[in-house]
């Protein structure tokens, strides 16, 4: 019930938005919409902290307690982007930079796009999987060059095309994927369910699977930033407007790597060896390490961020590429805090290039003399995503970190390298935008201060203290792709 | 029909398919490439509807019949609109190197009849033979988009890639399930709304349709 009720929602505030377009209250009705979503899928998660997995809709619809903390985050995440974006886009609209027409498109699109995320989610069959996908990348590639200057236009357009080819090989891999069930579970759409295919998976043909999931990965891989099939990310995610940056990068990274996770949890064991297991090894490690040094040579400050989303998404990879019970809670922490950290940091970026009318590094000076909020938010941010102490990436990456010593020595040194270099890039381009006086070209700016520190502040808490229903639950998920 | 006949003309709608992938990579006119593009949605609809009669299968009727109206008639004259539209019907793109193109196009083809062997082998159907053709139209499509500079012969390499998929899931598997199937239509309808409004953004920003003019956005040291 709670399920049917979470989709039609942001379906209805779509449709309304797109009905009332720039009228006064559209961001509130924004805000509403996602307010609501977030409260049915906390009545779904308690459905399913108390009767475990089920499956609604005629076996559509799936849920147990991996995709469910998933989309309470989304929801959640959406939620304060759409109040963040309330302030955000009333100071870009009164710089003229978009119209009337454009933010009744940009609301109506921020709520299809949360839609198709969810219907990925919570969806129990693989081919929808894919399908919505597709449409969360459909539904952003227009948010992406919505300020419609050339950089805009060239990201997006590149965006559209590169996300188009990989998720194509991802169907591709869906096809073969359906094909070896097939054998197993008769025609049918009854083949493409992931409550039939987890329990037959040992009889799944290993050669077909082994040969699906280098597509998949490719496909997904593509979607979740992974090097060297990243090109889009850092064009798509700082050309975009920052609210669209922040679900970008926060929330849809995942749930490709959530997907991914799903299939690597039935090749392998159909194919009783590690192969999937390591190849997502292989693509986070590249990915930690690409990106890792590409922050070193960043000059525009979204571009920074979306190099560290790559980052991050890397040791998610390898942490579910590794296995076993320790590193896939690691992981399932690391999605968590790094999506509400990294909107986090997006919110106070979008602040920050607001108050000097740039994205440029070397102009955005000053931060926290200029406004004392926007520079704390960021630079806690900042220190949350470099994995210091007490934010909950430290012990993510802590977690992560042991599980390699004890399973594969060897893979923490380039794990620790990589987070050594991350961290180095990251302070040195920050410190400079924080400190120091107040440039003349800064400009006053009210922030939404909510979202920001409201973020940090549960990125915190999961690093000092798990509540037992959060730890709980991620135990459940990681018996579940054990 | 015998089963034999099935077999043998599926194999020749494989081959014309195969065929239109070629004319595709190397077609220089604008026009041209939309009517190959046409030909290879025609003789996959063909190749789905003759599938489906030699198996009994029905839904693969609705299939076809949905792949002749949105690849031969709908997305052709969307795409005819548009470059009306945008008076570009007379351009003729410079494509590099044609052998070479060729070559690697011939590489890819042989390429996935090696990737597709495990499948082939413990496949039962009529159709296995044609999956590699599948994927081969995949990835041709893909080298299209690669080597292509224009943003229209861009979407047809997409639109051929769609193309190959929808062959191999008739190849591998008799069809995916219907839900999947038209979800996969729906995406492709929205697709060809938003790659028709990019045309006109493109055009009005750079004056034209190649997309070699969009290199602002590079790794700068």
């Amino acid at each position: 019930m709670a399920l049917v009720t979470l989709l039609w929602i942001s379906v209805l505030v779509a449709l309304v938005l797109a009905f009332v377009g720039d009228w006064r209250f559209a961001p509130e009705i924004n805000i509403a919409g996602s307010a609501l979503t977030f409260v049915a899928s906390l009545v779904l998660a308690l459905e399913v902290y108390q009767r475990g997995a089920f499956t609604a809709g005629g076996n559509f619809f799936f849920v147990d307690a991996f995709n469910v903390y998933l989309v309470v985050l989304t929801t959640f995440v959406s939620t304060t982007t759409a109040v963040f974006s309330r302030r955000y886009m009333r100071v870009e609209r009164d710089h003229g930079k978009v119209g009337h027409w454009r933010m009744r498109f940009y609301h109506a699109m921020f709520q299809l796009f949360i839609f198709a995320m969810l219907i990925a989610l919570l969806t129990n069959n693989f081919g929808v999987l894919w399908i919505s996908m597709e449409l969360a990348t459909l539904a952003t590639v227009l948010l992406v060059s919505l300020y419609r200057t050339p950089t805009a236009i060239e990201a997006a357009w590149k965006y559209f095309i590169l996300c188009g080819v990989g998720i194509a090989q991802a169907l591709f891999g869906t096809v073969l994927l359906y094909f070896a069930a097939e054998r197993v579970l008769g025609v049918g759409g009854n083949a493409l369910l992931w409550t039939n295919l987890s329990q037959v998976s040992s009889q799944l043909e290993p050669t077909v699977l082994r040969l699906a999931f280098v597509f998949l990965m490719v496909g997904y891989g593509t979607k979740a930033g992974l090097v060297p099939v990243h090109n889009w990310l850092p064009d798509a995610h700082s050309e975009g407007p920052t609210p669209i940056s922040a679900v970008l990068s926060g929330l849809l990274l995942n749930v490709a790597l959530y997907a991914l996770v799903r299939c690597k949890s039935l090749v392998d064991i159909s194919t009783g060896t590690r192969f999937a297991g390591n190849m997502m090894i292989g693509f986070g490690l590249l990915s930690l390490l690409v990106a890792a040094f590409s922050l070193l040579r960043q000059k525009d400050i979204k571009r920074l961020f979306a190099y560290s989303s790559i980052e991050h998404m890397g040791i998610a990879t390898f942490a579910f590429g590794l296995g076993g019970s320790i590193a896939t809670f690691g992981g399932m922490l690391h999605m968590l805090v790094h999506s509400l950290t990294k909107s986090s940091v997006f919110f106070s970026v979008g602040h920050a290039s607001q108050m000097h009318g740039t994205q440029e590094m070397a102009r955005i000076r000053g931060l926290l003399r200029g406004n004392p909020s926007v520079g704390w938010g960021l630079m806690l941010g900042v220190m949350s995503l470099s994995g210091m102490p007490p934010f909950g990436l430290f012990a993510s990456e802590f977690l992560i970190l042991t599980a390699t010593i004890n399973q594969m020595p060897l893979m923490a040194i380039p794990l620790l390298i990589g987070l050594a270099v991350a961290f180095a890039a990251l302070f040195r381009r920050v410190q400079p935008m924080v400190a120091g006086a107040t440039p003349p070209w800064q400009t006053p700016l009210k922030a939404a201060n909510i979202p920001v520190f409201l973020h940090l502040a549960l990125a915190v808490l999961f690093g000092l203290y798990l509540p037992p229903f959060l730890s709980r639950w991620f135990e459940m998920a990681v018996e579940l792709l054990r | 029909m015998s089963t034999e006949l099935v077999i043998q003309l599926n194999t020749l709608l494989a081959a014309m398919i195969l065929l239109t992938s070629f004319a595709l990579l190397v077609q220089r006119r604008m026009f041209a490439i939309l009517h190959i593009f046409a030909w290879q949605g025609f003789f996959l609809g063909l190749s789905t509807a003759v599938i489906g009669f030699a198996t009994g299968e029905h839904h693969l009727y609705i299939s076809s019949l949905l792949t002749l109206v949105m690849k031969v008639i709908l997305l052709p004259y969307i795409l005819y609109t548009l470059i009306h539209k945008l008076k570009i019907h007379r351009e003729i793109e410079s494509v590099m190197n044609t052998p070479a193109t060729m070559l690697a196009g011939i590489g890819l083809v042989i390429f996935s009849y090696h990737l597709t062997a495990p499948v082939r082998q413990l496949s039962t159907l009529m159709t296995r033979s044609t999956l590699a053709v599948a994927l081969a139209t995949v990835m041709l499509g893909l080298l299209m988009m690669v080597t292509r500079r224009h943003a229209v012969s861009q979407i047809i390499g997409f639109l051929a890639m769609e193309n190959g998929l929808f062959f191999a899931a008739t190849s591998a598997t008799y069809g995916m399930p219907m839900v999947v199937e038209l979800g996969v239509a729906l995406d492709l309808l929205i697709a060809a709304f938003i790659f028709g409004i990019f045309f006109f953004h493109i055009n009005t920003t750079f004056d034209s349709l190649d997309v070699d003019q969009m290199a602002k956005l590079k790794e700068t040291d």
